[in-house]
């Protein structure tokens, strides 16, 4: 059983999957979506825990090594995306049961749980398998159950919103599998430890180093698109805003988290951290855009009505952090963006999840809509509170974590205008989650009309989130000191 | 000069721009995920090419009476090949890897075909059209 651990994190969310779907009752189907995400973080943890302890596990698939079969490697970076994303679903399954009922017609609960766990096993797929070909497929199988759960928002535009990321998914998709398949012929291998020893040796050789560096554009680019760096981000404001609540919190939390990982795997392990910033100049490319991502999109946020659609722009502006920290290229810098990338985990999932309350009472998240909801609904409200001061990152919180890392990493490089721009972030993310606050405490009702408190079905696994922000703000030695040691692993694998 | 010797990829590479310029330039959103198949298509090709080595015959190992190993019963084996390899005579086979990988993109982009497709006629649903002009006019309207 724990032997066969990393391949069960994978395939009892795959296998519960269908019986969920075939149950098609809406109760059991949670049951089950709840069984399988909790198992998954269980092992997750688990697995976070040996490999702090012991350090790399791989696991050969069916038995057969590496080069023929496909083998899971998980190191410290991946057992923890693992842990933040299993974490955030298991609590998404939680709230779900209540939003999802509110904000879904009966006989798709059974589909949406399937399409859920599908989700989470695929994400998880991704984070612990060390062959570049089962990225791909790990991929296919998160994106398109997250295609399908955006779907079934209420609004009709979650239907245009949905084709917009499938097609914008499937070409960045389609961009990975050409890189995959340029690195495939260059070295006949999809291995990642593999890759990692042969392409040194090809680009050494001068030798067809053309296609690496192809097919390293190609990857980059495809990775880009999924993970919604500044130009590349058009399909995520519109699918953050219309999905189901439960959908935006958790995907908000996960997806592009996820992908970030990959694009540290492929940067750092497969590549090679000499290749990606020595000759593609990669900190080059990836600082501006971060930068720009940070600065426009806080800027378009402050300009939101709709908060689910502020709150999504935002996501844009930090996913601009996580880049920035990795385009540092140094184990400060590596470590900003992967604390960042748990702290901004925890707090988008919390807002989303807060929002996801205002809708069940209100109906809607548009801020003029929100007057006066600080008194009727005061620990919604709160909770908001909460997971907006680690967004402008106030101390004792997630956010002022990351930013201290980040600022640290920037100034270890004397880059005194990255330091300033990472404070005007900050005070962007001030005035939009002001804005939000003003209208819910300092503005009355116009119509007396009876709002009462969210349930606690939803309360409880929003402030849980909330809990975490500021439980990992205060204690912040846990997380850095995994983020920092992973940090040093991915930029150690080049010695 | 062009090199004809690489003609596949080349073929390659026309498709994938023509599904790509349908994809971007195309309102309608069926002719959309018709582009959006070509170009992943075209990936295919690419790999199905990539395999191929010429004069390679399948990768089935053939039997023979007195090595126990391939000796060019399968017919296309070129002849210094043969020469060389005189203790056991080796078949030379295409790599069979891309081909499998592909069958896996084949599922996949069956998968978000069909997807895209349900996703359409939802749309067409509730808009009453799939001209994505039209959709946002409704949208802005709203």
């Amino acid at each position: 059983m724990s032997q066969n651990l990393p391949v069960l994190l994978v395939v009892v969310p795959m296998m519960l999957a269908p019986i969920a779907a075939l149950i098609n009752r809406s109760g059991p189907a949670w049951l089950i979506a709840t069984t399988g995400t909790w198992f998954a973080f269980g092992a997750a943890v688990q697995l976070l825990r040996r490999v702090m302890a012991e350090g790399v596990i791989v696991y050969s698939l069916g038995g057969w090594a590496a080069p023929i079969g496909i083998e899971y490697r998980i190191d410290v970076v991946s057992a923890f995306v693992a842990l933040i994303v299993s974490a955030i679903a298991a609590v998404g399954v939680l709230y779900a049961r209540t939003s999802v009922a509110s904000e879904i017609e009966e006989d798709r609960h059974a589909l949406f749980y399937a399409a859920f766990l599908l989700n989470v096993c695929g994400l998880l797929g991704i984070t612990i398998t060390g062959d570049v070909f089962n990225v791909f497929v790990f991929l296919e199988v998160s994106s398109l159950s997250a295609y399908a759960m955006i779907a079934l928002g209420q609004d009709r535009r979650a239907l245009t919103s949905a084709f917009q990321y499938l097609i914008m998914g499937s070409v960045g998709a389609t961009f990975i599998v050409i890189g995959i398949g340029l690195l495939f012929v260059m070295t006949g291998t999809l291995g990642m430890a593999d890759l990692a020893e042969r392409i040194p040796a090809i680009l050494a050789s001068g030798e067809g180093d053309r296609t690496i560096v192809v097919a390293f554009i190609f990857l980059t680019v495809g990775v880009t698109l999924k993970l919604a760096l500044f130009p590349l981000h058009l399909w995520l404001p519109n699918a953050y805003t219309y999905a189901p609540s439960a959908v935006t919190g958790y995907m908000a939390a996960t997806s592009t988290k996820v992908s970030v990982y990959l694009l540290l795997r492929f940067f750092f392990t497969v590549f090679g951290e000499e290749f990606s910033f020595g000759r593609m100049q990669l900190d080059k490319i990836l600082m501006p855009l971060a930068l720009v991502s940070i600065l426009a999109m806080s800027l378009v946020a402050i300009y939101q009505s709709n908060v689910k659609r502020l709150l999504a722009f935002s996501s844009v502006a930090q996913i601009g952090y996580m880049i920035l920290g990795i385009s540092f290229g140094s184990v400060v810098g590596v470590a900003a963006g992967i604390i960042h990338l748990f702290n901004h985990a925890v707090m988008k999932g919390a807002l989303f999840m807060a929002m996801g309350c205002v809708m069940y009472r209100i109906g809607s998240v548009r801020i003029e809509d929100m007057k006066g909801l600080g008194k009727t609904m005061p620990w919604t409200m709160a909770a908001f509170v909460g997971g907006g001061l680690s967004m402008i990152g106030v101390p004792m919180t997630v956010g002022f974590v990351s930013k201290w890392y980040l600022v640290q990493a920037a100034l270890a490089e004397g880059n005194w205008v990255v330091a300033a721009i990472v404070m005007v972030g900050s005070l962007m993310a001030l005035i939009y989650i002001w804005k939000v606050i003003e209208v819910a405490y300092f503005q009355r009702r116009e119509h007396d009309d009876q709002i009462d408190e969210a349930p606690l079905t939803l309360l409880i696994p929003t402030w849980a989130l909330v809990a975490a922000s500021f439980w990992f703000g205060i204690d912040a030695g846990t997380t850095s000191d995994v983020a920092i040691s992973a940090a040093e692993s991915l930029l150690g694998m080049m010695q | 000069m062009i090199s004809f010797s690489l003609f596949n990829y080349w073929a390659v590479i026309v498709l994938m721009m023509v599904g790509f310029y349908t994809l971007i330039s195309r309102d309608n959103l069926v002719k959309k995920l018709i582009g959006l198949n070509i170009f992943q298509t075209s990936v295919i090709m690419m790999y199905v090419s990539f395999g191929k080595i010429s004069g390679g015959t399948a990768p089935i190992l053939v039997e023979s009476g007195d090595h126990g190993v391939g000796d060019g019963h399968g017919g296309q084996i070129t002849e210094d090949v043969a020469h060389s390899m005189v203790e056991s005579a080796e078949v030379l086979y295409s790599n069979p890897i891309p081909h499998v990988l592909m069958l896996t993109a084949i599922v996949v982009g069956v998968a978000t075909l069909a997807l895209g497709l349900s996703l359409v006629v939802r749309i067409n649903e509730a808009y009453g059209t799939i001209e994505e002009d039209e959709i946002v006019r409704q949208d802005n309207a709203a």
